[in-house]
């Protein structure tokens, strides 16, 4: 009664190996990296890239031990620190201002088992040092400018259909325009209604005259605040990839926060510094003229300035500027509706589209770029040819390449400013020194725990203990093979979670070896003390365990951060405990008793 | 074989109803006594404000540290030292401008021209918003928690079970949090994440008990249901122990090896295994009797044997 199937043994011995493999990465340490990636993260790595940091290294003679390409970045390996600061500097010289260098920890452990993906546990902020912020949109800011936008929209459609109005006042998000006559003001209504679809617009008769006022829809208003939130997230990655940070983090978080996380950085000052600029947009005409030769060289024509675009090479502008990037409203991919080629639309504010369609009159057929300028140094999103006047403040870039750059260089008119202040509500910075401690401190936790865990059992229940102490070591394995697996974020609660799982998943052999015993008393014969003890203790383990789950669940949802952390650990150890302290450490008894048909005593 | 609890006879547990219950009520009034008259010192997490964490090469000198922290204008500044007297915990409450995210820089700053080795270990810094936030999710965890135990508890046994146990449970959580505000430590989300795991953990205790009950109450059939319960608790005593005193050598490893961060962590767990005992025997038991369970509440064959699944 107390043998399992071969198949059942060679399921848990599959567990068992996946385990292992999957837990093994961690027992490997890591090694000092540098991780090259790009400034804009519209701009993608290749194998070019991979040759060229190749060569770099290759010239300067610093030995690397391998160099890979991960995801939008290439790691290279070294031996030593030393060589990993070396590196880094050869190759931000090498590579110019477009890539971020960054100096990285790598997984030392094999390249077979990366292929496999069995890759170390991710690691949380208070275990590897560095910052978190969670920073606030300011959504009524964003709704305000939006408001103010549109105040200056309906001056410029008010005009152009010659309707008269009196000042048009805003109050909040509330556009109020003042008519003298119940004419004008339904006039107005009717142009204003079908132009701006997004709004809702309610008259009112009141004694010092006629007014109409615009709100945003609530659907609009929700669309407004999600395209700040995004825009504002675009702008923080372009930013953070400036600090040259390795794998930085950066989430929405509810419906107006942002969660930015950089491993590693300890100056939380710069930081913050980096994160609150203001960058911005000017678009400006092309110098024509220049001389592409002197151009190339870097030397500016008089009256004009040196820029470098987006394909590495320069151009000469203007120093007059037509536009700031207040001015750009939205700017969206789409496609240009006679060609079908991939274009970029782009939209003007009242102001904005004025002064836009005297400057494309007077151009046409000479090119305008539009610029990015951050920490004083300008860069060229795109150039394009001015066709013929443009009225009415939609602009459309064509001659893009494909959809993807037509979407990059939209991203990138957006990304220049942020679409509404933050403010950082939230800050954990952990030093590097304190989260190499909270890992030897959690690890400590664990082992001692569990070798005085394991020591008692042996003794306790003597070869039912071993095997339940084997099956607790197997359970920590398999919480470690999912959480890499996984790749969950692991904190020092977390760390703490397996420590107390560990504590609790005995709880389920002890049940178990108790039934037996009690078993044995009554009179039951071995094998049949055996095979009812693992039986009617399982309902009991399901239920004590259901209601630890219930505890996990309730605090993943409810929890944040480090308390999330814990949730997670908890959850998964609660799993893998049912599996190995029931059906591994029944294993092991099977195989050693479930043979001898005439068993007389077991050691428990 | 070894064995620390070799009971032979039934304890009569349930005759000592009236002295247990008189226990458990003033530790329990004394919990909310503590909690009323002192309440809890809540951390960084729930209240908002700053907290920093720095490590001196020279053991360090609090009063410049107060003064210079003093000059910068910044407003009920706490300095203490923390572990050992190389490591200085800064608090500062949270401040209504809106620059209150760069008052960590600004003690930074003082700090360094006091004493140039100083090293930032652990900056916490929670708006006041974030902070009220986090205090709510804590308090809406609490009751999904007891709730959903306490819902598992009904469908998997009776009402009255369920009950019975989250009564049990909400004393020792009371207890804990009533410790707490008595000592006055420092009550962190990582606290509370242990509070809610020893709800769920400790409920354990009251399950095992509880199954017991329903699976004596359907094998012995002579015997009254204070006998029941007595035999439930007896049998299941051992097991009682040996698992809370492994749970607790984790929890006691934390405790010594964890370190600050986890220490507090490690209290509230050894309360609450020390109570859970307690409680889940000697007080959702008698509760369990107080709410007149009956045979007949479980002869109706409505429970199908469980199977094993492996």
């Amino acid at each position: 009664m107390n043998r399992f199937p071969l198949w059942k043994y060679v399921l848990i011995g599959i567990t068992l190996v996946a385990a292992l493999l999957y837990a093994l990465p961690n027992f490997f340490g890591e090694v000092p990296a540098v991780q090259v990636s790009p400034v804009r993260t519209t701009q993608k790595v290749d194998t070019a890239l991979l040759g060229q940091v190749e060569s770099l290294l290759k010239a300067s003679n610093v030995a690397y031990s391998g160099v890979e390409l991960a995801g939008n970045s290439i790691k290279t390996r070294f031996a030593s620190t030393d060589l990993q600061i070396k590196a880094k500097d050869v190759l931000q010289n090498g590579l110019g201002e477009r890539y971020t260098v960054a100096l990285n920890l790598v997984s030392a452990s094999p390249s077979w088992l990366s292929a496999i993906h069995a890759l170390p546990m991710y690691l949380g902020l208070d275990l590897r040092g560095g910052v978190h912020f969670l920073l606030e949109v300011d959504m009524k800011a964003a709704l305000d400018k939006a408001a103010i936008r549109y105040q200056n929209d309906f001056r410029t459609e008010l005009r152009s259909d010659k309707i008269r109005y009196g000042r048009i006042s805003r109050e909040g998000d509330a556009v109020t325009v003042h008519f003298a006559t119940r004419d004008q003001r339904d006039a107005a209504a009717n142009k204003l209604g079908s132009v701006f679809t997004e709004l809702a617009f309610t008259p009112e008769d009141q004694a010092e005259g006629f007014t109409l006022t615009a709100r945003l829809k609530p659907e609009t208003e929700t669309k407004v605040q999600e395209f700040a939130l995004q825009q504002n997230i675009t702008t923080l990655r372009n930013r953070v990839n400036e600090l040259g940070v390795a794998e930085p983090v950066i989430q929405q978080q509810g419906a107006s926060r942002i969660v930015v996380q950089l491993p590693g950085v300890q100056d939380t000052a710069k930081a913050k510094d980096i994160l609150g600029r203001t960058a911005t947009l000017e678009i400006r005409m092309v110098d024509e003229q220049a001389d592409p030769l002197a151009v190339n060289q870097g030397q500016a024509p008089f009256g004009d300035e040196i820029v470098a675009n987006r394909e590495g090479g320069n151009i000469a502008v203007k120093k007059d500027v037509v536009l700031t990037g207040d001015s750009i409203t939205d700017a969206s991919p789409g496609f240009d509706s006679t060609s079908g080629q991939a274009a970029v639309h782009i939209n003007l504010d009242g102001k904005g589209a004025r002064i836009f369609k005297d400057v494309t009159r007077e151009n046409v057929g000479k090119r305008m770029a539009i610029l990015l300028i951050e920490k004083g140094r300008a860069e060229a999103i795109t150039s394009p040819v001015i066709r013929e006047e443009i009225g009415g403040g939609r602009v459309q870039i064509t001659g893009m390449e494909s959809a993807q750059e037509a979407s990059d260089v939209s991203l990138l008119l957006r990304a220049g400013a942020l679409a509404a202040p933050m403010q950082i509500v939230e800050e954990r910075t952990v030093g590097p020194s304190m989260g190499a401690e909270n890992i030897e401190k959690g690890f400590h936790s664990n082992l001692w725990g569990f070798l005085a865990v394991t020591l008692f059992m042996a003794i306790y229940y003597r070869v039912f203990g071993l095997f339940s102490s084997i099956a607790l070591a197997i359970n920590g394995f398999f919480l470690i093979a999912l959480l890499s697996m996984l790749q969950a974020t692991l904190t020092l609660p977390g760390m703490a979670a397996i420590a107390l799982t560990l504590g609790m998943a005995i709880d389920a052999n002890v049940l178990i070896n108790e039934r037996i015993r009690e078993e044995l008393r009554s009179g039951a014969t071995p094998q049949a003390a055996i095979h009812a003890g693992y039986e009617r203790a399982w309902a009991t383990i399901l239920d004590s365990n259901l209601t630890t789950l219930i505890a996990g669940i309730a605090l993943f949802w409810l929890g944040s951060g480090p308390v999330r952390g814990f949730a997670v650990v908890l959850c998964l150890g609660i799993l893998t405990s049912m599996f190995s302290a029931v059906t591994v450490s029944r294993a092991m008894v099977n195989l050693t008793y479930g043979r001898q048909a005439r068993l007389a005593k077991v050691s428990i | 074989m070894l064995e620390f609890f070799p009971f032979k006879r039934t304890i009569p547990f349930m005759s000592w109803g009236k002295v247990t219950t008189a226990i458990s009520l003033l530790t329990f009034i004394f919990a909310i006594w503590s909690l009323w008259h002192q309440g809890l010192n809540l951390g960084v997490d729930f209240t908002g404000g700053t907290v920093l964490e720095v490590r001196t090469s020279q053991p360090a000198n609090l009063p410049a540290i107060r003064d210079a922290l003093e000059k910068t204008g910044l407003p009920e500044v706490s300095v203490q030292n923390f572990g050992t007297s190389h490591d200085v915990l800064i608090r500062l409450p949270v401040k209504n401008d809106t620059n209150a995210a760069q008052t960590s820089n600004i003690v930074m700053i003082a700090l360094k021209a006091v004493d140039p080795t100083v090293e930032l270990k652990r900056v916490d810094f929670v708006g006041p918003q974030v902070g009220k936030e986090l205090y709510d999710n804590g308090a809406l965890a609490l009751l999904v928690v007891a709730f959903g135990i306490m819902a598992y508890l009904a469908i998997r046994f009776e009402w009255r079970f369920a009950v019975a146990g989250m009564l049990a449970n909400m004393h020792d959580i009371v207890i804990i949090l009533g410790v707490f505000a008595f000592f006055q430590w420092e009550f962190t989300l990582t606290v509370l994440a242990g509070v809610l795991a020893v709800l769920g953990y400790s409920v354990n205790e009251s399950v095992v008990v509880f199954d017991r009950i329903r699976e004596n109450i359907r094998k012995m059939r002579g015997a009254t249901i204070p006998e029941i319960i007595d035999d439930a608790i007896t049998r299941t005593m051992s097991r009682t122990i040996i698992t809370h005193g492994s749970t607790q050598l984790m929890v006691l490893s934390m405790l010594f090896f964890g370190g600050e961060a986890l220490h507090n962590f490690a209290l509230a767990l050894t309360i609450g295994i020390m109570f859970g005992i307690y409680s889940s025997v000697l007080v959702a038991s008698p509760l369990l009797l107080m709410f007149g369970v009956k045979r007949e509440h479980f002869i109706k064959p409505v429970e199908k044997k469980e199977e094993a699944v492996v």
